[in-house]
């Protein structure tokens, strides 16, 4: 069974579905010949070859319209923006096209397309390759938000976002695409969308995050241990539509909950998430629900970002407040 | 049938690829103390871009944009610009931003990790350092209404690479300049590379410049690596924009002679002969060869620049390492002129933990 960083779990998922469907193709700036700046299309082009996997001009509203364009016809687009902070010139037609056009055509015509883009802050890069913001996808109808945050789920996850009838944006943090590494089986099974995961069972509190988050989500839980707080740690991987019910029922159980993610935090997708805890949960609660995310400011150059980043202290001291230890 | 629209495309080059002179040369080439000039910051250009490739290499910046091979280009346009006209530079624009006054230090802090290098000294009007690939086409384009608006002498210049022509914005900037016709000169840098993509495969257009046409302004080719073609060809581009005359769009030719950026591994999508052949028309040496031969520049005087230069290099270098480091209230500070209340309690919140330099 191979062991993957996360990177290479898409690769591995790409190459299977790539290989069972014939529909699937890939393409974007430098993911050809180059194999993607994060390598998670290696070797795609030599095995798959330069019609299904192809490299385009650069310029990323024309790759999001290609894209709803072949799917349209049938094709099952896997389109990349090579960086979150580059992928606003498609939002126009994320938000105008891939969304709506099942609703609009009343099913005549769907957009089963998948966006990749590596997000969020971590690998000291220039301006504009930090960027989270997954919340402007969330808020819109129709497109679904898929963030892996492990190998075993960025396979599963993007498994399942190819073969889901409409637009997924699919989010890869870079942070973590080479972090640690899982036993992958590539199997071709996929995993459920519109599911959070339970990643750590606990009774005092439960912790929400995504992403990369989640690597400091889980370090404060096992610190958190050691000091006499037993977290239940879930990864929300789909941020929209969001899995209301594993929610509700872990914070059922614990009576409190805090949301981790590196976004700004107002506007957040944990700002929903806060919502529908106080809104159908609020008989649960026994603290009120806390966010520990990135400041509302743009995130910082290389020097600062770790301090734009909710870090493990930062959750530990939330998380003391929240159960009053 | 008849034709209605035809169009030509000119390209213009002094220096042949061994500094010789094809034609008679403009006038500033005659004089002695603005080559020299010219052919410092060139080197200085070169000098600063090898440093930072080393500074890269050993962790003190970050990943970082090689200019090296266009310094003709970039020095070409920069001296061409007057003080008070507007740059709105990509990122790969050293030299251009320096001549302009641009401290070294101030770029080496933005490329680690330091948004203070972008309020930088010298050209307090221009735009900083643009990623977003060629969204600085639209600044510049506005940027250009102002000076119109305002009735001011000047112009509005952006730096934009081969990829960049394939953006909407791109576009957009070209179209809305021939419409408003606006003091504005946009300048493509076709170093042939878009990191793997090769301009061939960017567009089947036999030139850049000619996506002019279609927005109803001149567009011309420029030998790029020679720095007199380039200064003489703006020259007239800005002095022209300045005058009321309108935009234009030029397209400079050169070569990236280094990968993208220190994150990128160009031996992956072209080859080494390829790189060779392109360093044989490399703007250094064939200035070098014109000053030698017009201006009596010896092996003593070259090495003694450099050595200059490298001193020069190593003392921005110091400035930069020596700056203490940023402040996290920075973020928030900066953030609005009026800072709302609720990031002022975040400010707080932020005050209480401190920065970890590596995760």
């Amino acid at each position: 069974m191979p062991s993957l960083t996360l990177v290479e779990a898409v690769n591995q998922a790409l190459t299977w579905e790539m290989a069972h469907d014939d529909s699937v193709v890939v393409f974007g700036e430098d993911v050809g010949v180059n194999g993607g700046v994060f390598r998670a299309t290696l070797g795609l082009q030599e095995r798959f070859g330069a019609e299904r996997v192809f490299d385009t001009p650069l310029a990323e509203a024309m790759i999001a319209g290609l894209a709803v364009g072949m799917a349209s016809q049938g094709l099952k687009p896997v389109p990349e923006i090579q960086f979150m902070g580059f992928i606003y010139p498609a939002l126009d037609q994320i938000i105008s096209h891939a969304s709506r056009l099942r609703n609009r055509t009343r099913g005549r015509l769907t957009c089963p397309m998948v966006l990749r883009a590596p997000f969020g802050t971590g690998i000291r890069a220039p301006e504009h390759h930090s960027e989270s913001t997954e919340a402007l996808f969330a808020h819109m109808p129709g497109v679904r938000v898929v963030i892996p945050s492990s190998p075993v789920r960025a396979y599963g996850l993007l498994l399942s976002a190819i073969r889901d009838p409409d637009p997924v944006v699919f989010l890869e943090p870079k942070r973590v695409y080479r972090a640690f590494r899982q036993e992958v089986p590539d199997n071709g099974e996929g995993l459920p969308l519109d599911h959070a995961f339970v990643t750590r069972e606990g009774t005092d509190v439960t912790l929400i995050s995504w992403g990369a988050s989640a690597l400091e989500t889980w370090n404060a839980a096992a610190e958190l241990a050691e000091e006499g707080v037993d977290c239940e740690v879930i990864d929300m991987a789909t941020v929209s539509p969001l899995d209301k019910d594993t929610l509700l029922e872990s914070v059922s159980r614990t009576g409190r909950a805090m949301i981790v993610h590196e976004a700004a935090v107002s506007g957040g997708v944990g700002a929903e998430i806060a919502a529908i805890l106080a809104s159908e949960g609020l008989y649960s609660l026994e603290a009120p629900v806390a966010r520990v995310a990135g400041y509302d400011a743009v995130p910082p150059l290389a020097r600062m970002e770790y301090g734009y980043i909710p870090s493990v202290q930062r959750i530990k001291d939330a998380v003391h407040e929240s159960v009053g230890s | 049938m008849s034709v209605v629209a035809q169009f030509e495309i000119t390209y213009t080059q002094f220096l042949d690829e061994h500094g010789k002179a094809q034609k008679e040369l403009p006038e500033f080439a005659a004089d002695a103390d603005q080559m020299a000039r010219l052919y410092r910051f060139m080197m200085l250009t070169r000098v600063f871009d090898r440093r930072c490739i080393n500074l890269q290499r050993t962790g003190q910046v970050g990943t970082i944009a090689s200019s090296r091979g266009q310094e003709a280009a970039q020095i070409g346009v920069a001296a061409a610009m007057q003080p008070e006209d507007v740059l709105a530079p990509s990122y790969r624009e050293h030299g251009a931003v320096i001549w302009r006054g641009v401290r070294m230090s101030q770029l080496l802090a933005v490329w680690g990790g330091d948004e203070r290098g972008h309020n930088w000294d010298g050209p307090r009007r221009d735009f900083p350092y643009c990623v977003p690939i060629a969204t600085q086409c639209l600044h510049a384009a506005g940027a250009a209404l102002a000076i119109k608006m305002r009735g001011q002498p000047n112009c509005a210049v952006a730096l934009c690479g081969d990829g960049a022509t394939s953006e909407g914005a791109f576009y957009e900037a070209l179209n809305a300049a021939g419409a408003m016709r606006l003091p504005v000169v946009f300048m493509v840098t076709n170093n042939r590379y878009a990191i793997s993509m090769p301009v061939e495969g960017q567009t089947a257009a036999a030139t850049l410049a000619q996506k002019a046409i279609a927005a109803g302004i001149p567009g011309e080719q420029v030998d790029g690596n020679d720095v007199i073609a380039v200064r003489h060809v703006l020259d007239k581009a800005l002095r022209k924009a300045r005058s009321g005359g309108g935009p234009a769009l030029i397209e400079a030719l050169s070569y990236r002679l280094e990968d993208h950026t220190t994150a990128d591994d160009a031996t992956r999508y072209r080859a080494a002969s390829e790189v060779e052949e392109a360093g044989r028309r490399e703007p250094l040496g064939r200035t070098r060869r014109l000053m030698e031969e017009r201006f009596g520049w010896s092996d003593e005087r070259e090495q003694a620049l450099i050595k200059e230069l490298e001193a020069e290099v190593e003392a921005e270098v110091e400035v930069y390492l020596n700056t203490p480091r940023p402040q996290l209230e920075d973020i928030f500070e900066h953030q609005f002129g009026n800072m709302p209340a609720t990031l002022a309690a975040q400010r707080e919140i932020a005050r209480r933990y401190p920065v970890a330099e590596h995760g």
